[in-house]
């Protein structure tokens, strides 16, 4: 040990607010000496029942109120009584300043491990990833979520509670397709947003009206391929499809068009799609995010081990508690439940700093460029410029599928049997990784849906697209899904999936009168 | 840079409301189990609340997935036996789950078909007894104006200093000033721009005894707008508290049953249940319930809670006995201007046949003029007897105030309690 051992800031389980605050503060010095830079942190310690609101509201400090959320509660609340669940580990909300959770009932290691892991790890990735960079806007979310729930509680004052949820099961329904996934959003503030809110509702109506008047405008109609038709002497359907492009948008597509919804539910539509493009970079990162944050409290807690701030009972408890949320069950095991993503990101982050530190020709081979490299800048280039899909692609090594033994079996519906199509060995390493790569892939987990059309010179009917992803179909949720769709956009909405260039299957609501959905 | 806050004296519940409206919209799923629950139950545990089950897909939030079927590529975790190239059965019961990495740290669906959560015992009980009411609930509000409640009743000009309203004596304190400062805030500024003006003047044209003057007004102004009080006792206000007359809170419960040989201990289960329904409903009703145990076979004897559902005696029947007993206890004990009372009779319908009559005399005569409410279940699978037969003409002639009801089994219980208090609709 070169540097001279401190005496530990505290010993046993219990803690108080000036042991917390100098472990803070000797974190953040180490955190320093990491580079890694954070927003300011938030620290706020609260009771269990208090974190079990905060579960229950996924993540947000104030939200406005639906049964969801309530059901969210109960069964967080379920879960805890029956001790399935420790709510201990960490709950981090990216903001600015950072907003982080201490449970009071937490034993002093759990303080530290919390305080390393969301205050650093967690804080430090929002502020560094290129996702949240660009999608998010730390500094004003919570303004925007104070600003959302007024609004929501004000419509249910003055339209009803009913009507305000029936409008919001709807948007919940679509809310994964509320994001623009290749458009930056403009950063949402709330002052503006209230600010605007009234005149962008006259503004929103007089658009939908403009685009809902039924007058032919001169000049349209008149392209080559519309001859002249008798059924149709002026070209009122000639003018092309509306929307020209296919809209991936849905909730934004629905707000600004749908020729029904009086400018309160238009704005409410709003909310709920700006809150979904909030979520959006976390859904992308998690095996990144929660790899990093783990990465961290191991490295700090083992730095803060060395230098003697930490004893051996404290370091004890931690690597217990370090361990089981690392474990990855088989997947043959009862407990198994996907894959963890604390483990496959802590152990990528973990190999890549061995294969800069101490690489093996294998990882030469990989990874030329990075093998024997600077680790702290690698894991920080690597955090900085990607999410799960494009990590797991560029640094899942061999090393790690070994460890965790990944392999790929392939279930294809017209083959009885399933294929195992690659494991850990030399021929499978890149198949894996290709496969996983994909897996996590949102555009792949999630069935592409857009907005093909909408009939604005016919019977108002909207039209979707869904492009089937190797054959697979969609749930039967697409149905209460339609339904919701229906309700918001007001007139029949048809969905086709696309198989190729063929229709390969079509849904409908409400229901063609005759024949039940199969 | 971070700080700590210390929320943890901040407000829990704050998904309360969200709670209540999950709770609201699945009334219908949740009253079911509830009313399974209250069959099930054994008698002691109703004052828990209850774990509930909804199947899952009632209360799913639908989203646009993929369904099963077409080609896909799973990776998982774990691989101990398999090699490249094997080729496998397909597990029943769909593929070897997807494992996108769904869920954080903890996942609550678990791929339960249900989804479980915990009532709490108020939230239970209100289930339990949605939709019924006490009948003659307000009866006893006339007759009573003994007990009163204090109410805030506005503000007054005189109390007690401990109730000074300290924002309306300060705003009748602004008042005042502003009121009894202006007419010589006037005066001063007539003053003092007439002293501006003699000032302006040429030398030779001043009056020095007119600025003398002058000043010394100001002066005095000056000192008289000083001396307004800041605050006068005039400007004091108090919260007023008046005595509002109130319903009387009390209930008593006559919890009286027939223990005579042919009672088996099954019989005593399903009364008892019933009384611990009524007893539950009574105490939601009224801030105090006392409980009067009356038990009889050919004689009345009033006992405590476990000798009334425990002990066993054998012997004839004679329900007038009790009845009379109920009513001399009432008369010792309860006066009816002050108590609600309410009688609950359980009964196999064994009764001497002569003595049947002798019941209806009581009832009609005496006990039905100073009951809220008097309910009857028989537990029989049997005919009606002669009991029964006098019963019913009671209830002919108390039709709002007298309730009888056959119980045959155990699961009729909670259905014929909720009968016997259904909401009448106005």
């Amino acid at each position: 040990m070169s540097k001279t051992r401190k005496t530990p800031i505290a010993t046993g389980s219990d803690w108080n607010f000036e042991v917390i605050a100098e472990f803070e503060r000797e974190i953040a010095r180490l955190a320093d000496e990491y580079r890694l830079d954070t927003y300011p942190n938030q620290i706020e310690v609260i009771t269990s029942e208090q974190m079990m609101d905060a579960y229950a509201s996924v993540g947000m400090p104030v939200g406005y109120h639906h049964w969801s959320f309530g059901k969210q509660f109960l069964s967080v609340e379920q879960a805890y009584r029956r001790g399935q669940m420790g709510l201990a580990y960490e709950l981090v909300i990216n903001s600015d300043p950072c907003i982080a959770y201490l449970m009071e009932e937490n034993t002093l290691m759990m303080q530290v491990l919390v305080m390393a892991h969301a205050c650093y790890g967690h804080n430090s990735f929002f502020k560094g990833n290129y996702l949240f960079r660009t999608w998010t806007d730390a500094s004003s979310i919570i303004d925007y979520l104070v600003f959302a729930r007024k609004y929501v509680a004000e419509c249910e004052e003055r339209y009803g509670v009913a009507a305000v949820e029936q409008l919001l099961d709807a948007c919940h329904a679509l809310q994964n397709y509320g994001v623009d996934r290749y458009k930056r959003p403009s950063p949402i503030s709330a002052e503006e947003e209230a600010l605007r809110q009234a005149e962008r509702e006259e503004y929103l109506q007089t658009q939908v009206n403009m685009l809902w008047r039924t007058i032919p405008l001169a000049g349209q109609g008149l392209d080559e391929d519309a001859q002249d038709d008798s059924d149709d002497p002026l070209g009122l359907h000639r003018a092309g499809r509306y929307p020209p492009e296919p809209q991936e948008n849905l909730l934004y597509f629905i707000e600004k068009n749908a020729p029904l919804l009086a400018p309160w539910q238009r704005e409410i539509v709003r909310i709920v799609r700006k809150l979904a493009q909030y979520f959006y970079p976390q859904r992308q990162t998690q095996v990144m995010n929660e790899g990093w944050a783990t990465f961290w409290h191991y490295t700090l807690m083992h730095r803060m081990f060395d230098e003697g701030l930490v004893d051996e009972g404290l370091i004890l408890e931690f690597l217990q508690s370090h361990t089981a949320v690392v474990h990855q069950q088989p997947f043959d095991s009862p407990y198994y439940n996907g894959i963890n993503p604390y483990a496959l990101g802590f152990a990528m982050f973990t190999d890549l700093r061995r294969i800069c530190e101490t690489p093996t020709d294998e990882d030469r081979e990989w990874f030329p460029d990075i093998a024997g490299s600077d680790w702290l800048e690698t894991l920080h280039f690597a955090m900085r410029n990607f999410k799960d899909e494009s990590f797991i692609q560029q640094f899942l090594s061999p090393k790690v599928i070994r460890d965790l033994k990944l392999f790929n079996v392939i279930d294809d519906d017209q083959d009885e049997m399933l294929t195992v199509a690659a494991i850990h060995d030399e021929r499978g390493y890149r198949r894996v990784r290709e496969a996983l790569s994909v897996q996590y892939a949102l555009s792949v987990r999630e069935p592409n849906i857009q907005v093909y059309a909408a009939d604005i010179r016919g019977d108002r009917s909207l039209t979707l697209r869904h492009v089937q992803d190797r054959r697979r179909p969609l749930e039967k949720s697409v149905y209460p899904v339609m339904r919701y769709l229906h309700q918001l956009w007001g007139f029949t909405v048809r969905l086709e999936s696309i198989e190729g260039d063929e229709v390969a299957r079509r849904y409908q609501w409400p229901l063609p009168n005759e024949g039940a959905p199969d | 840079m971070s700080y700590f806050i210390d929320r943890r004296a901040n407000a829990k519940h704050k998904s309360a409301v969200n709670r209540q409206r999950f709770l609201d919209r699945y009334r219908t799923h949740i009253k079911r189990s509830v009313e399974e629950a209250v069959n099930r139950r054994s008698i002691t545990d109703m004052q828990h609340g209850e774990k509930v089950s909804i199947p899952t897909r009632d209360i799913s939030e639908p989203v646009f997935q993929h369904g099963q079927g077409g080609h896909r590529s799973i990776v998982s975790p774990g691989n101990r036996e398999f090699d490249e190239g094997d080729r496998l059965r397909r597990p029943s019961g769909g593929g070897g789950g997807d494992g996108s990495g769904e869920g954080g740290a903890s996942n609550q669906g678990e791929g339960m078909d249900e989804f479980a959560f915990s009532l709490t015992r108020d939230e239970f009980l209100d289930f339990v007894f949605d939709g019924l009411e006490l009948p003659h609930l307000e009866r006893k509000q006339l007759m009573d104006l003994e007990e009163v409640k204090p109410v805030r009743a506005g503000i007054s000009r005189e109390g007690v200093p401990s109730r000074i309203n300290i924002v309306r004596s300060m705003r009748e304190a602004q008042a005042r000033r502003i009121a009894m400062r202006a007419p010589i805030r006037r005066a001063l500024r007539e003053a003092m721009e007439a002293l501006e003006e003699e000032e302006c003047k040429d030398p030779v044209l001043r009056n020095p005894s007119r600025i003398q003057e002058l000043k010394d007004e100001i002066e005095r102004l000056e000192k008289r707008l000083e001396s307004v009080p800041f605050i006068d006792t005039y400007d004091l206000r108090y919260n007023n508290l008046v005595n509002q007359p109130t319903p009387s809170n009390k209930a008593v419960m006559f919890c009286v049953m027939d223990v005579s040989g042919s009672m088996t201990q099954s019989h005593k289960d399903i009364a008892k249940r019933f009384f611990l329904l009524l007893y539950l409903f009574l105490e939601r009703n009224y801030e105090k319930v006392e409980l009067v145990f009356v038990r009889h076979h050919t004689a009345a004897k009033e006992v405590d809670e476990e000798e009334f559902f425990y002990s066993r005696e054998t012997g004839g029947t004679i329900v007038s006995s009790a009845l009379t007993m109920v009513d001399d206890i009432i008369h010792d004990r309860y006066p009816p201007a002050d108590w609600n009372l309410y009688v609950a009779q359980a009964s196999d319908g064994d009764n001497w046949d002569d003595d049947s009559t002798t019941c209806r005399e009581i009832l009609s005569k005496s006990l039905m003029r100073q009951l809220a409410y008097f309910t009857y279940v028989e537990i029989t699978p049997h005919a009606h007897q002669a009991l029964w037969e006098e019963y019913e003409a009671v209830e002919a002639d108390f039709p709002s105030r007298f309730a009888m009801r056959q119980i045959v089994e155990p699961g009729d219980i909670y259905p014929v309690f909720r009968e016997l208090f259904r909401k009448v609709e106005a």
